[in-house]
């Protein structure tokens, strides 16, 4: 199912479209619109990540959301609690979200499938968990707030909505660059494999509980990025964050826009917070909503927006 | 000693609840290999039609009843209707269970409001069982006792007749199950709704101690994956271990260390995983 596109002329040029508006765009739009694209390039970045488990290693993690939260609160402890720098709150955050991704790995990455979500989600509802009960650290059901806005960057003066967008793009250009080197790569290959078929994998020779563990580690290196560009985009961090509804939110940005594509994803994040901010202006009734996307989309497009068009899988 | 001992019936209180809850979802796993993310709200449903009912006829029989009904009903309605579609497709099944689970949140929140209520205790079961220095609510003996029966009753099915031959020999394989001739696709309808009628009596159950507030389908669902988890995908037996483990576990953690509650809860889990990954009584 690795896609080739011949028979879908009009991916390049929508890319193409989409990606020269991420970077011409901005400064025409206002305030308001530039807040919400910084938000689809994050979720973006954090949606990617997902489909490196779930689109190409197979991988069904509905504990996700958790490494960015962490990673999140990380550098919120860090900058407000601590008082640490800038360098240090990322690093900081990065650090927590990638390590317990290192450790969650070792328990989740030798089962599969169905045992695999459903620990997944057990995990994230651990660090939801801690983040909701632990008051002391974490502020508990009020979160951290007052995390210093970004002022200067490498010299450079980027407060403001404008700037941090694209602080955030750059980000995201830089981090779907490694994506896309790491599932090209034959790294990348034998985890499309390790999906497709893993005891041929594993008897052609492959580590495959190596290479799981890896991209296991990879995905939540990534959701840490994203999550510390959340703190700095919101400025606030709260138990929400790393919920199942945020985790099963992502969920639906990778298979809504399509898995094992990269793209899909992004799309699937624009599509949703897109259409959540929309619908929040006019009702209260966003999960209900978006329940009910969640079944259309698997009924009509199972195989995502992205995949659209092509034959469903048997 | 009395500490551990009314911590112990605590403990087989919140078993007994997790039993009820987690028997439908292992059955439903078993043998339709779902993960169903809507099994907590099942519960959640169960509540609040009781606590409706209750309202207007001020009998939790009543409300225990109709909850039973109403959700085995939804339950039925939506594997007939959506997920018979996905059979042997954990994935899309599992999603879909994710739109209903975020669906009936929302609704019951609409429908409902999001304030926190018990249901009434049934005026025979107020009071507490007084054993010399032990002193326990009759509502919570009860509850243990009513899930026992629920046990047994399935036990005897799942043992004892030819659905529950059928049950178990889908739970085994559910290919050569339909080669044999059994209807899977009709028997997992019934396992469905069944689960779905079981989670919503013991959301009735734990209703006078527990009650309804919002966000509590998400509170659940882990405790009950947990359970399925430690006692084995698709195992009865498994489910009533499981919950007593969990029950235990949690009492426990919760009265001694409150702030690590979930580690304490899931450190089980970890455990069991690292040493097999199936579950006590599972199969690969």
């Amino acid at each position: 199912m690795a896609g080739r596109n011949v028979s879908r002329p009009w991916r390049l040029p929508l890319v193409i479209l989409l990606a020269s508006f991420l970077l011409v765009g901005p400064p025409f739009l206002s305030a308001y619109w530039v807040g919400l694209l910084t938000q689809v390039v994050i979720l973006g970045i954090l949606a990617m990540s997902l489909d490196l488990l779930i689109g190409y290693t197979g991988l069904p993690s509905l504990g996700h959301a958790g490494f960015f939260g962490v990673a999140a609160y990380g550098v919120g402890v860090l900058s407000t609690t601590y008082h640490a720098g800038l360098w240090t709150s990322v690093a900081g955050g990065f650090a927590i979200g990638t390590g317990l991704a290192a450790l969650f790995g070792l328990i989740v990455s030798h089962v599969r499938d169905v045992y695999f979500l459903m620990i997944t989600m057990a995990l994230g509802m651990v660090l939801w968990g801690l983040s909701f009960r632990w008051i002391p650290v974490t502020g508990g059901d009020n979160g951290i707030s007052g995390i210093p806005r970004l002022e200067t960057l490498l010299g450079l003066p980027a407060s403001g909505p404008i700037p941090y967008y694209y602080v955030a793009l750059a980000v995201f250009v830089l981090c779907s660059a490694l994506m896309t080197m790491l599932v090209k790569s034959p790294f990348g290959l034998t985890l499309q494999g390790i999906r497709e078929h893993e005891p041929r994998m594993r008897s052609l020779g492959f580590n495959t509980w190596l290479h799981g563990y890896v991209s296991y580690v990879c995905a939540g290196a990534f959701a840490s990025i994203a999550g510390i560009m959340w703190a700095y985009y919101n400025g606030f961090v709260s138990p929400t964050y790393l919920d199942l509804t945020a985790s099963s939110e992502l969920f639906l940005m990778v298979t809504l826009g399509g898995p094992a594509t990269l793209v899909g994803p992004v799309i699937g994040a624009g599509a949703i917070v897109i259409l959540k901010n929309v619908i929040s202006a006019y009702t209260a009734r966003w999960l209900l909503i978006l329940g009910i996307v969640y079944i259309v989309t698997i009924l009509w497009a199972p195989q995502g927006l992205w995949n659209l068009g092509r034959e469903r899988r048997s | 000693m009395t500490y551990f001992i009314v911590q112990s019936l605590n403990g087989l209180f919140s078993a007994a609840l997790l039993f009820l809850i987690a028997s439908g979802l292992t059955l439903a796993f078993g043998v339709m290999r779902i993960v169903n993310i809507a099994h907590g709200s099942f519960y959640m449903l169960g509540v609040y039609v009781a606590y409706s009912v209750a309202a207007r006829t001020s009998s939790l029989l009543a409300g225990a009843l109709l909850a039973v009904l109403i959700v085995g009903a939804v339950g039925f309605l939506m594997q007939r209707l959506f997920l018979r579609r996905f059979a042997s497709q954990p994935l899309p099944q599992m999603m879909m269970t994710m739109g209903f689970a975020l669906f009936f949140r929302d609704a019951a929140l609409m429908i409902w409001g999001g304030d926190p209520f018990t249901l009434a205790t049934p005026r025979w079961l107020a009071g507490s069982m007084e054993t010399g220095a032990i002193v326990f609510p009759w509502y919570r003996l009860f509850v243990i006792a009513v899930a026992a029966l629920v046990g047994v009753g399935l036990w005897l099915i799942n043992e004892r007749t030819l659905i529950g031959a059928r049950v178990r020999a889908t739970v085994d394989d559910p290919e050569i199950a339909a080669a044999t001739g059994i209807n899977v696709t009709r028997l997992s309808g019934g396992v469905f709704a069944v689960g779905a009628a079981l989670a919503a009596f013991g959301g009735v159950m734990g209703g006078p101690i527990l009650g309804g507030y919002a966000g509590m389908d998400f509170d659940l669902l882990p405790l009950a994956f947990v359970v399925v988890i430690v006692g084995g995908m698709g195992s009865l037996k498994g489910a009533l271990i499981g919950a007593i483990v969990v029950g235990m576990i949690d009492n426990f953690g919760k009265a001694l260390v409150p702030e690590l509650s979930y580690f304490t809860l899931f450190a089980p889990m970890v455990l069991m995983l690292a040493l097999k990954p199936t579950g006590f009584y599972g199969r690969a």
